[in-house]
């Protein structure tokens, strides 16, 4: 125990070796943000956005679907409401998100808060999540891993937009990084066997709804059915034990 | 007449950072009811599930059920590298290499 205590990282850990930490544990999302953000800063320039503006919007945003949406959108002359309006259901997934996070961000202070919830997406959430049940990681790594994560987006939608997508489409396999680095999050997450039927109970609803409703309400629909339903299950089958434990 | 971009991009900011930051702020340092916690804990799977499976099974614009997408085909292999090796590098690397392959294969 006394041993391990000196491998352990700690939040009070010399700042040098935090940052290693958090920007190392960003590759796979930097990796997968590499093609997107290329992709994007093509579309938008294309969309008439300057290089100047698309990093703006990088930076302002954070948050690529509602992007790409949003430079669709204003290119098919639709109006400020309409694009925000659209932004903010295409987004709101993320106060899921910031909901499992919460309770993994202890002895932080309010003003760090609102700084880490910038960097909030699908991919520092479950990166960070898994990193936070692993342990050894505390919220002054995650904020670095989510603004490396953040500056690769910033920089690659400013390289596409300023000439180029620099990638051969499809190459290397890196438009699956997101995709790969997602399934083996889930498969993290699959701690038991509640845990397992509420991933396919989502994963059923999420299909349904992603076929009866347009755009991405299927996804915090979803969610909120399987974790719901998953724990109702979960309740329902350990009525006797629950009642001894507690 | 078409809205100054940067004002659409601050509108759009504020939208997308109001409900990142709310449940941070209001439930960090906080003893949460126990149901709750349970509860928070069964999110993250599902969220994961929901992001993934509609992009595996789906395709097209208006969205179509399709099982056999090239996506879905490396998933699964992917999903089982993940499951054996416990590995989020070799995970990574074996999908994006996967999903090369069957890119030159399908053109």
């Amino acid at each position: 125990m006394e041993t391990a205590s000196l491998d352990r990282s700690s939040v009070h850990d010399p700042f040098p070796r935090i940052f290693e930490d958090g920007v190392r544990a960003a590759w796979p999302i930097c990796l997968g943000y590499l093609p997107i953000g290329l992709a994007f800063g093509v579309l938008a320039q294309k969309g008439g956005l300057s290089p100047f503006e698309i990093g703006l919007m990088s930076l302002l945003v954070f948050a690529g679907s509602s992007q790409f949406i949003a430079v669709s959108m204003m290119g098919a002359g639709a109006g400020l409401p309409a694009v925000v309006m659209t932004t903010f259901l295409v987004n709101f997934r993320h106060f899921l998100m910031s909901s499992a996070l919460a309770v993994h961000l202890r002895g932080m202070g309010k003003g760090w808060i609102s700084l880490f919830a910038y960097g909030v997406t699908d991919e520092s959430f479950a990166m960070n999540l898994t990193r936070f049940q692993d342990g050894n990681w505390d919220w002054k790594r995650a904020l670095v891993m989510n603004q490396t994560a953040n500056a690769a987006w910033f920089g690659s939608t400013v390289l596409g937009g300023l000439g180029g997508t620099f990638l051969p489409a499809g190459a290397f396999g890196m438009d699956f990084a997101l995709m790969a680095m997602f399934l083996c999050l889930l498969v993290f997450q699959l701690r038991g066997v509640f845990h397992a039927v509420t991933a396919l109970l989502s994963a059923a609803c999420a299909v349904v709804l992603a076929l009866l409703i347009a755009g991405s309400g299927h996804i915090v629909a979803a969610s909120l059915l399987g974790a719901t339903l998953g724990l109702a299950l979960k309740k329902f089958f350990s009525r006797g034990k629950g009642e001894e434990r507690s | 007449m078409t809205p100054d971009p940067v004002l659409v991009f601050l509108a759009m900011g504020a939208v997308t950072y109001v409900p990142r930051w709310f449940p941070l702020f209001a439930l960090a340092n906080r003893t949460l009811p126990r149901i709750l916690l349970e509860w928070l804990e069964l999110l993250p799977p599902a969220i994961l599930s929901a992001l993934i499976a509609p992009a595996l099974v789906t395709a097209g614009c208006p969205k179509h059920f399709q099982l056999l997408t090239p996506e879905f085909c490396v998933a699964v292999p992917t999903f089982l590298v993940a499951w054996k090796t416990r590995s989020l590098a070799l995970t990574v690397l074996f999908g994006m290499f996967l999903f090369w392959i069957a890119g030159m294969f399908l053109q």
